[in-house]
């Protein structure tokens, strides 16, 4: 009897201690990640390498400034054609539970999330940049916004279902018409949990190099026009990153010192929101 | 009866196949206050529901028979024009969360547009709050969520809600069910006060209550209206025999 709890006790603890330490390793790649991004990176990081625009093969020094305005551009283009789409489907789907139409548009959300991100830009080459028989930066905004939508919807739809139903009861009891029920009274109470995915979804498509490739391009030169070709951050890291040049290479590390930040403010900004605005019903 | 409010005539209520109200005839008369008991699922928190149309809510649902409010025809009427005129209070507070309690009395003004100078709306917020005997517990405070509440005084700001409106009738749809026992009492207090501005039509399951504060009684068991007069009356001589056995607790 006295041995067996003995065992027992000695598996609990085995088994206590097998746990944390896969928990441990598996927060471990993390950790190398940023060790590495930031001791390659950070030592190419200054004014210039932030300010100035790549240089031709030969030059000495240059940047990734085109890159961090075309990221930008590409960010604000695919928001504001996924961020309309993305609510109004979200809304849809949780005020619509059941129906044809609902259950589709469900399913199409689970098949787009799965779609790998080439296949994306290889519909919006021939979507959009055949067409145009251009490299655009409105065709990569396209691609990645066909990315973000499933986030939007997701979060959207979960985060609406949250919302408890006798808000909606009363306000239609005020004799407030049902648009302006969604619009002002359920929608405003889901905010931080919509804001949370937005930026969670631009978190995701920030580092996206695959739809860029064929669709966005790339481009030395800073561009602001929509239909020209664009420069990305993950598009110039992998340029550098190709390139026999040594000091190339520690630029694309640069980069991706640029990128990682970028996408983790994304997230924490979205866990701030998520923990400051929320709603006690 | 021109004081006639609410007025019901062979309302019948259908959930897909299922009749949940049977040839129901009730007239509430001005400024009383009229419960409807009876046991659970018996069909008394449709029948208020019919009275704003809240139950179109619900896919699947219809009716037949007339219902008028103040000799208007109910279901004529545009259901937004009629949730207008009809308060509700429902059963578990539900004060808007995003909303001070200043904006929350006037959420039926603000939500549908309607514009009024700020000195008006500052009235209506005061006297809609000491209708519901609110307005010293918060006067300090009206910038703050209502949310922040207990759950007795979100239920009263959500009385002073639909009384902002200046409803023709108030539905009150077991309004202190989730309430406790000192909450329960004020707010039946209240109820008793509200008389001389509102006419209110009062579903609960609790026997006592409908005792304490209602002027008429009416008595629905199985989507049938089986007993409705005074209160009073209903109390002590019951015509009915389910009547009698439901007040003393043979069942429900």
């Amino acid at each position: 009897m006295e041995r067996h709890i003995g065992v027992r006790l000695v598996k609990d603890m085995a088994f206590k201690g097998l746990i944390c330490l896969l928990a441990f390793a598996s927060a471990l790649p993390l950790f190398l990640i940023l060790y590495y991004i930031t001791k390659n990176g950070i030592a190419v990081i200054d004014w210039s390498f932030l300010l100035n625009l790549p240089r031709p093969i030969g030059e000495t020094g240059g940047g990734i400034a085109s890159a961090i305005v075309g990221t930008m551009m590409l960010i604000i283009l695919s928001g504001v054609i996924s961020i309309p789409f993305g609510i109004a489907t979200g809304i849809y789907l949780s005020e619509n539970k059941e129906g044809k139409l609902s259950n589709t548009v469900r399913l199409c959300v689970i098949v787009l999330q799965g779609t790998p991100s080439i296949v994306i830009g290889i519909i919006a080459y021939i979507w959009v940049v055949a067409p145009l028989k251009t490299f655009s930066a409105i065709s990569g905004g396209i691609a990645l916004s066909i990315m973000m939508l499933p986030v939007i919807i997701k979060t959207t739809e979960e985060t609406l279902k949250l919302i408890p139903y006798h808000l909606k009861e009363a306000s239609l009891a005020l004799g407030v018409p049902y648009y302006k029920t969604i619009l002002k009274v359920v929608l405003p109470a889901g905010l931080s949990g919509i804001t949370t995915g937005i930026l969670l979804s631009v978190a995701r498509i920030t580092g996206e190099t695959a739809p860029l490739l064929f669709t966005a391009f790339g481009n030395q030169f800073m561009n602001l026009n929509i239909l020209k070709p664009i420069d990305s951050l993950p598009y110039r890291i992998f340029y550098y990153a190709m390139s026999p040049y040594p000091e190339w290479h520690t630029f694309a590390w640069g980069a991706s010192f640029i990128l990682v930040v970028f996408t983790l403010a994304f997230n924490l900004i979205a866990r701030g929101i998520s923990a400051k605005w929320k709603i006690q019903f | 009866m021109e004081n006639t409010v609410l007025k019901v005539e062979d309302f019948s209520a259908y959930f897909g196949d299922n009749k949940i109200l049977k040839e129901i005839n009730l007239t509430v008369t001005k400024n009383i206050v009229a419960a409807l008991m009876g046991p659970s699922g018996c069909g008394k928190t449709t029948l208020i529901r019919c009275v704003n149309r809240m139950h179109e809510l619900i896919p699947g649902t219809r009716i037949s028979g007339r219902m008028r409010l103040n000799d208007q025809d109910i279901y004529s009427m545009e259901p937004i024009v009629l949730r207008r005129k009809v308060g509700m209070v429902f059963q578990k507070p539900n004060p808007f969360p995003t909303m001070s309690i200043y904006e929350n009395v006037i959420a039926g003004y603000k939500l549908n547009g309607i514009r009024r100078p700020r000195e008006e709306f500052d009235n209506i917020v005061e006297q809609s709050l000491k209708k519901a005997a609110l307005w010293n517990e918060v006067k300090d405070n009206l910038h703050r969520k209502g949310t922040f509440l207990s759950g007795g005084q979100q239920q009263r700001l959500c009385i002073a809600r639909a009384l902002a409106m200046n409803p023709e009738i108030l539905l009150l749809d077991e309004p202190t069910s989730a309430l406790d026992p000192k909450s329960t009492s004020q707010i039946e207090e209240l109820f008793v006060e509200l008389k001389q501005n509102v006419t209110m039509l009062l579903v609960t399951h609790n026997i006592a209550q409908a005792a304490r504060v209602s002027d008429v009684t009416a008595f629905i068991y199985l989507g049938e209206l089986v007993e409705f007069g005074p209160t009073e009356k209903m109390f002590t001589v019951p015509k009915d025999k389910r009547t009698e056995e439901y007040l003393t607790g043979k069942f429900g």
